[in-house]
């Protein structure tokens, strides 16, 4: 897991993150997992009253967390998760970031079994925008939301919308909520199609749970 | 054959501050035993301490500082012995992350230490010889059992903060599982919530150590007029070794020569690391006392705190409100990370509201006690943010 600020563009994530705090029910318990300096989890516990966790990787973001007095472990999607109990939480969100873990699908099982729902929002391959670029330039694309060239960035697991969706069907997880937002940060419809998002999705925030 | 001490003569320092220490007291009477692991009722009992700071009208404001094997209760004060700066100076005082200033600072000399807190060194009886070996084998939870005894003793309900490293940090843990209702935040530092076999180990080199050596006398070395030092600088020198790491000794000593051009062929301490350690040994034993040393690695040996909870150290802080920060350092392989990140995984596990930073350094175990600024930023921002949910005000500054 990387530091949130180099695997996206800073003005990606804020937008992001504004959209996934909406999603949390208010008064509920969040593990913000790759918490970066602590920007959603302070948004969460003064304007929604959350009792918030969260992991970070680097020092440096454990230490912002810590003085602002959130609790902070320093740790990692892949190795750390294992260790917390099953439905120790109301949601777990991964913001922006299972792009760049090891084992996506291993981190996604444990976010849906540690938190009765799983937030996670990622960067789709299948824009437009990207699609064009690795088509007609022959490139890996670099993008304004994707700023870093293939052989520096963190994001090592790259996936469109569509991919998944798949790997939530392989896991059993049910989406219940699905929001891809465009280039200029606005909601692409609900009533679109799934192809449309994939094509005109800049990024994609699920609300996951597991189906019974 | 065995030599007494005469009254006349000067005992060595640590036996004059076992027994008459240059601190505060707390003295607990045949109605107050402590009772201990082991199954003795311990008493009379003696505690020495140090404060700093004020106690707010609430009670609310006391942080007890917890210290390691060979810490004492000056904490923030010049020591009498060493002559040297307080322990923990770079972490406690006005402005700094435990602000004396803002908080009322207690520190205790642990229960089995030789610096005025009942242990191996204290006479039975006025007059008479020292425990030495008859003191009972105390264990982690004894000592903070004393502590608790001394807050009552103070006055105080509930501690704003326990902070403390190594087997300071053990008795930290043990406080938070024992009087989960007493501390409204905790700090354990370079620690582990039990120890491993290969600390055991290093204890046990340190031990045969001391216990080697013929001034030993079976432990009665203070009755007869010796000191085991060649013993005791041994086992300081063995453990001093596990509180460094590699890159550090490489930094400061590499394969330096001490004041020579050449080896000498011989057994001298050609090397700096060498006469840097046999000075760390000779400095070690005007200060601390053989017989305590043995009681408190003992006690850490012994500490295994899921032990007392089924095997499952999440029972120990089971429904703990205590707010944690844990902290451990890269380059510690005494207390690994690994064993902080068994305690996060715990308190996790427990549902506990726990931060936990691994801070990057070369500097091994000792890190806790060294200017490492890293360690400053996270304690005093952890600090801070409990001292406002706790309604604690900001101390003023001129």
């Amino acid at each position: 897991m990387a530091d949130a600020q180099f695997s996206t563009s800073a003005a990606a994530t804020r937008i992001d993150l504004m959209l996934v705090a909406g999603m949390v029910e208010p008064g509920s318990r969040v593990l913000d997992v790759g918490c970066g300096d602590g920007a959603l989890m302070r948004m969460l516990q003064d304007g929604r009253n959350v009792d918030a966790r969260g992991i970070e990787l680097s020092q440096a973001g454990v230490n912002q967390c810590v003085a602002h007095g959130l609790s902070v472990i320093q740790g990692d999607a892949d190795a750390d998760l294992a260790d917390y109990p099953d439905n120790s939480f109301d949601y777990v969100i991964l913001s922006q970031t299972i792009q760049a873990t090891r084992r996506p699908k291993v981190v996604l099982d444990h976010m849906l079994r540690i938190g009765r729902r799983a937030i996670v929002s990622f960067p789709n391959f299948g824009h437009w925008k990207i699609r064009t670029r690795l088509a007609f330039g022959g490139r890996m694309p670099v993008t304004e939301n994707l700023p870093v060239s293939w052989h520096e960035t963190p994001n090592i697991h790259f996936c469109t919308i569509r991919d998944f969706i798949d790997l939530c069907d392989e896991v059993g997880a049910h989406i219940e909520k699905g929001v891809a937002l465009d280039a200029g940060g606005r909601q692409v419809r609900l009533t679109m199609p799934w192809w449309v998002w994939n094509l005109f999705g800049e990024q994609a925030v699920l609300v996951l749970s597991r189906e019974r | 054959m065995a030599r007494t001490l005469g009254t006349q003569a000067i005992p060595p320092t640590p036996r004059n501050e076992a027994n008459d220490p240059t601190s505060l007291v707390a003295r607990f009477g045949a109605d107050q035993p402590l009772h201990l692991d082991c199954g003795v009722a311990l008493s009379p009992l003696t505690i020495a301490y140090q404060t700093y700071g004020a106690l707010n009208a609430d009670k609310s404001n006391a942080v007890l500082i917890c210290h390691a094997l060979t810490g004492d209760q000056h904490v923030a004060n010049v020591n009498p012995v060493t002559g040297k700066n307080g322990w923990w100076e770079t972490m406690i005082g006005p402005g700094k992350p435990i602000d004396t200033d803002r908080f009322f600072v207690i520190c205790s000399n642990v229960l089995a230490s030789c610096l005025g807190t009942t242990g191996p060194a204290s006479l039975l009886v006025d007059g008479g010889a020292p425990y030495a070996l008859d003191f009972p084998v105390v264990t982690v939870r004894d000592m903070v059992r004393a502590q608790a005894m001394l807050v009552d003793h103070l006055g105080i309900d509930t501690l704003f903060c326990v902070a403390g490293g190594s087997m300071g940090g053990m008795q930290v843990l043990q406080w938070a599982a024992s009087y989960p209702e007493r501390v409204f935040c905790a700090m354990p530092i370079a620690t582990a919530a039990k120890h491993s076999a290969q600390n055991i180990a290093f204890h046990e080199v340190g031990r045969q150590a001391i216990m080697a050596d013929p001034d030993w006398r079976g432990g009665r070395y203070l009755a007869e007029g010796v000191r085991p030092e060649k013993g005791l600088a041994v086992a300081r020198m063995a453990a001093h070794i596990t509180y460094l790491s590699e890159p550090a000794l490489h930094r400061k000593f590499g394969r330096k020569l001490q004041d020579r051009a050449a080896p000498t062929f011989s057994f001298d301490a050609d090397f700096e690391i060498e006469s840097y350690l046999r000075y760390q040994g000779r400095s070690f034993v005007e200060r601390f006392d053989a017989n305590s040393y043995l009681y408190l690695t003992r006690a850490m040996d012994y500490f295994d705190l899921a032990a007392d909870y089924d095997g499952k150290l999440a029972g120990a802080f089971r429904g703990a409100r205590t707010r944690f920060c844990v902290v451990s350092f890269t380059s510690d392989w005494l207390f690994p990370t690994s064993d902080s990140r068994a305690v996060v995984h715990a308190l996790n596990a427990s549902g506990a509201s726990v931060s936990f930073v691994e801070i990057e350094t070369d500097k091994g175990h000792d890190a806790f006690l060294l200017d490492v600024p890293e360690l400053f930023a996270t304690t005093k921002g952890f600090i801070d943010s409990a001292a406002r949910a706790r309604g604690l005000v900001e101390a003023a500054r001129g």
